[in-house]
């Protein structure tokens, strides 16, 4: 029975928040933490101006359920394929539900969900649906053992 | 063996390899309470006792996470590995939490010899979270040599460190208080080791001072007891950390051949299954089968044809209650 219990009944959901790349901008993923905290969630917030290689040591570490990314400086690019490859490598890719917070062109935001990032939330997502997305995220994913 | 039995035993053959993944999911199933049979605790019950478990503790924004932080550096130079279990509060409210210990400690992501784990306290109200004795458990199976517990900034009564942690570190910082907080009872009276953090700041001798004094008052210790020391530290620049190294080991030593390691080890091993008994007797009687007959007793005590203690030891010890007592409509 233990088998069937999924993430949010074993435990408050559990979610890396980073700032990655040359990006002094922390007002917004500091919003998006506050909103996931008053959602109950647990929100590991690493600091300014992370690597693609701290960020993924760092995800495996916490052992994260939602890896959340964020970065106006315009290297979302750049950037997510890095930490996609590097959690490849690692083999931990399907572990994780990768998100991106941001100001991003459209078709980037396609090209990133084609490479498997799970979401991407604007500048103008509400703080209160960022809980909600990510909620949803983790039901589908379901039981992680 | 299920398979969570299979999934679990298999995370701790590569956690002892130091794999990090599989560490850092053991740790999550033990928090989530995904324990399986009990074979795997068991086995890593057997697997530990090697490790060093150092607990900091003090108040909120007296310096820990920086100190831990220049600590772990000066291990890593001894040769000594180092895995780090962060505590920080969870909100009362919604039960969520913002953990930021890491934002000090993310010099070491990198390195293959440091292991920096969050938690957030849950809701326990002793300074650590009730699943931080099993990372503990977990880091020190997997061949940690030094595991350091950061607790949530604590104010004066949150002592649970002492049920895990074999040496205590007690950070203060100049200016929180006179000599007389220095000898309330509580925090300041489980410390193995004194360190005032922010030295540099110009009161930091007076802190140094009162804290001297406080354990003065206490008399000198026994012989081959511990003189509990006052160390000063800078985290900004290191200085004082080599010392404070040092007086870690020192410690150690003074355990391990004065027979109060060994006295340290059965009182923790007490409280810790005093408390996972506890928890046992609480998921009894939430369990739905036991639901009828707690709805009655509670009913009767509430009516007052029981009282609360003999409903209990009903409850826990099947101690007979007459029908009457539980049947008679109020």
């Amino acid at each position: 029975m233990r088998e069937q219990l999924t993430a949010v009944e074993a435990g408050p959901i559990r979610v890396l928040m980073a700032k990655a790349g040359l990006d002094g901008h922390d007002r917004g993923v500091k919003v998006v933490a506050r909103a996931l905290r008053d959602a109950g969630m647990e929100v590991v917030y690493t600091g300014l101006h992370r690597t693609p290689q701290e960020i993924v040591a760092t995800a495996i570490q916490e052992d994260v359920d939602v890896v959340g990314i964020s970065l106006l400086s315009g290297a979302h690019m750049t950037l997510f394929p890095q930490v996609i490859d590097l959690l490849k490598e690692a083999g931990v890719f399907e572990r994780f539900i990768l998100i991106g917070g941001g100001v991003m062109p459209d078709e980037d935001v396609d090209a990133l969900l084609a490479m498997g990032v799970a979401a991407i939330l604007g500048q103008d997502t509400p703080p209160d649906d960022a809980a909600v997305l990510v909620r949803g995220l983790v039901a589908k994913r379901g039981a992680r053992v | 063996m299920s398979t969570t039995d299979e999934r679990l035993a298999d995370l701790l053959d590569r956690a002892v390899e130091r794999d990090m993944a599989a560490t850092s999911q053991l740790i999550s199933a033990l928090e989530g309470r995904r324990v399986g049979s009990g074979a795997v605790l068991e086995a890593l019950h057997r697997a530990g006792g090697n490790a060093h478990v150092v607990g900091v503790t003090g108040a909120p924004g007296s310096g820990k996470s920086t100190l831990v932080s220049v600590l772990a550096r000066e291990l890593r130079d001894r040769g000594l590995t180092v895995a780090i279990v962060a505590v920080d509060p969870s909100s009362a409210i919604s039960g969520g939490a913002i953990l930021g210990d890491r934002i000090r400690m993310q010099d070491h992501a990198l390195d293959p010899g440091i292991f920096v784990r969050s938690m957030s306290s849950r809701g326990s109200l002793g300074g650590v979270s009730a699943a931080t004795v099993d990372a503990v458990g977990v880091l020190d199976a997997a061949g940690w040599d030094v595991v350091v517990v950061e607790t949530v900034g604590v104010g004066q009564a949150e002592v649970e460190i002492m049920r895990i942690a074999q040496t205590v570190v007690v950070v203060s910082v100049p200016g929180l208080g006179d000599d007389v907080q220095a000898i309330k009872a509580g925090l300041m009276e489980i410390a193995d080791l004194h360190v005032v953090n922010k030295a540099d700041r110009p009161d930091a001798g007076k802190t140094v001072a009162e804290l001297l004094s406080m354990l003065t008052l206490a008399g000198p210790p026994g012989p081959g007891g511990w003189p509990v020391p006052v160390l000063s530290t800078s985290a900004a620049d290191s200085s004082g950390v080599p010392k404070l190294a040092d007086t870690l080991a020192e410690h150690r030593a003074w355990m391990a051949g004065s027979g109060e390691g060994e006295r340290r080890e059965r009182a923790m091993a007490a409280a810790r299954i005093h408390s996972i008994a506890k928890d046992l007797v609480l998921a009894r009687l939430a369990d739905p089968s036991a639901t009828p007959l707690v709805e009655r007793v509670v009913a009767a005590v509430a009516a007052r044809r029981l009282d609360p203690h003999a409903a209990a030891r009903a409850l826990v010890d099947n101690e007979p209650i007459t029908d009457l007592q539980l049947e008679k409509s109020a």
